[in-house]
């Protein structure tokens, strides 16, 4: 029925991998299972109140993106006072195989977090700049540029 | 495309996208197994907690492959194999909750029981109802049909007058055949004055096989 949600179960099942993917690589695999219960328990709470015709992809990756700002402040909460939240490692997190991939994991974790996300909603969830603009909450214009900051940090540490 | 940049084809997407799931775009990767771990534990907890209103999961049954759905309340629709899955929990989005998860662990009880009815180990159930997909009529004809005990029939008519409409033998077909919740509440047990099976939701040889599971004496 399109003027009726789906049952969450189906939405869980849509929407289970693009939200994986986007926590693995914004706060490592350490803290990706936390995160990907929260995001679903806080969607799972709010479901029966959203339209049926919302955008259920740019929404959860919003919730996902929150949960996970909400897992970096919490490491730099506990890091020593002098520790960068930037320098966090999330190299660990992923276990690339490729040691090239660990290099860009590096790289991936020192972005600051809009960019980070930016660059995880682009390519890892697909997402159009309108949607990855929705889901960091800020214009389109913003999230274009904090995608192409983020790429060409990035491009300093991939050989072309 | 307008919408990619230029530097958004080049290595570093590449690498990007190699980094996140290693053994690539096709099939099941590590990435998506991880996944589908992950939200079967999010659905099991959800269903725990309370905060999914409804629980679904697959029970098996000498008829093929049940599908049962709970509440916090008890046991709400039990649905033949032939009755299409996402119909069925479209349906419960709409009349109970969309906040439906498959948690198999909920429905571990009535699993159970069903597993002893079929086998002929168990000859009443104890798990509770949700009756709320039951409207009032509804109620009364199969609240009376739950009371006819195992291995026992009544006629139409009798279920009729025991649901106090002694004239609605025809209505409380209806109410039979509209039973969200078969073998349980027994709508098996009802035939036709002189002892014709009748109707079945689930089709007359099963209501036949209930019958003769149980031992009773049909025409």
């Amino acid at each position: 029925m399109s003027d009726a949600l789906p049952p969450f179960q189906r939405f869980l099942d849509g929407h289970r991998d693009i939200v994986w993917r986007f926590l693995l690589s914004t706060v490592g695999s350490a803290e990706a299972e936390d995160c990907f219960q929260e995001t679903f328990m806080a969607a799972l709470c709010a479901y029966p109140r959203l339209r049926a015709d919302s955008n259920l992809r740019a929404w959860v990756l919003t919730i996902a993106h929150n949960k996970a700002l909400d897992a970096h402040r919490g490491r730099a909460r506990r890091a020593l006072p002098m520790a960068e939240p930037a320098a966090v490692d999330t190299r660990a997190a992923a276990a690339p195989e490729d040691p090239r991939d660990e290099t860009l994991w590096g790289a991936v974790g020192e972005l600051p977090a809009r960019q980070r996300s930016a660059v995880a909603l682009r390519f890892l969830a697909d997402l159009p700049h309108r949607e990855i603009a929705a889901a960091i909450g800020c214009s389109e214009e913003a999230a274009r540029r904090s995608l192409h900051e983020g790429l060409a940090k990035l491009r300093k540490v991939v050989p072309a | 495309m307008s919408d990619r940049t230029e530097i958004e084809s080049g290595a570093v997407a590449e690498a990007l996208r190699r980094a996140c799931d290693p053994a690539g775009a096709n099939g099941q990767t590590a990435g998506t197994r991880a996944a589908a771990a992950a939200a079967h534990r999010f659905a099991e907890r959800a269903a725990a907690e309370g905060a999914a209103e409804v629980s679904y999961a697959p029970v098996d049954s000498p008829f093929g492959t049940l599908l049962a759905a709970a509440t916090r309340r008890g046991l709400v629709r039990l649905a033949f194999p032939e009755e299409s899955i996402d119909s069925v929990l479209d349906r419960l989005a709409r009349r109970l909750s969309p906040r439906i998860v498959e948690a198999p662990a909920q429905l571990d009880p009535v699993r159970r029981e069903l597993e002893d009815y079929f086998a002929g180990r168990r000859r009443s159930f104890e798990v509770p109802l949700d009756w709320s997909l039951i409207g009032p009529f509804g109620r009364r004809v199969l609240h009376a049909t739950a009371e006819i005990p195992y291995g026992g029939v009544l006629s139409y008519a009798e279920v009729a007058s025991e649901a106090g409409s002694p004239r609605g033998s025809r209505a409380a077909g209806n109410a039979l055949g509209s039973n969200p919740i078969p073998i349980v509440i027994p709508c098996h047990r009802v035939l036709r004055t002189g002892g014709a099976l009748g109707g079945y939701g689930g089709g007359l040889e099963r209501k036949r096989w209930l019958l003769e599971l149980e031992g009773a004496r049909i025409g």
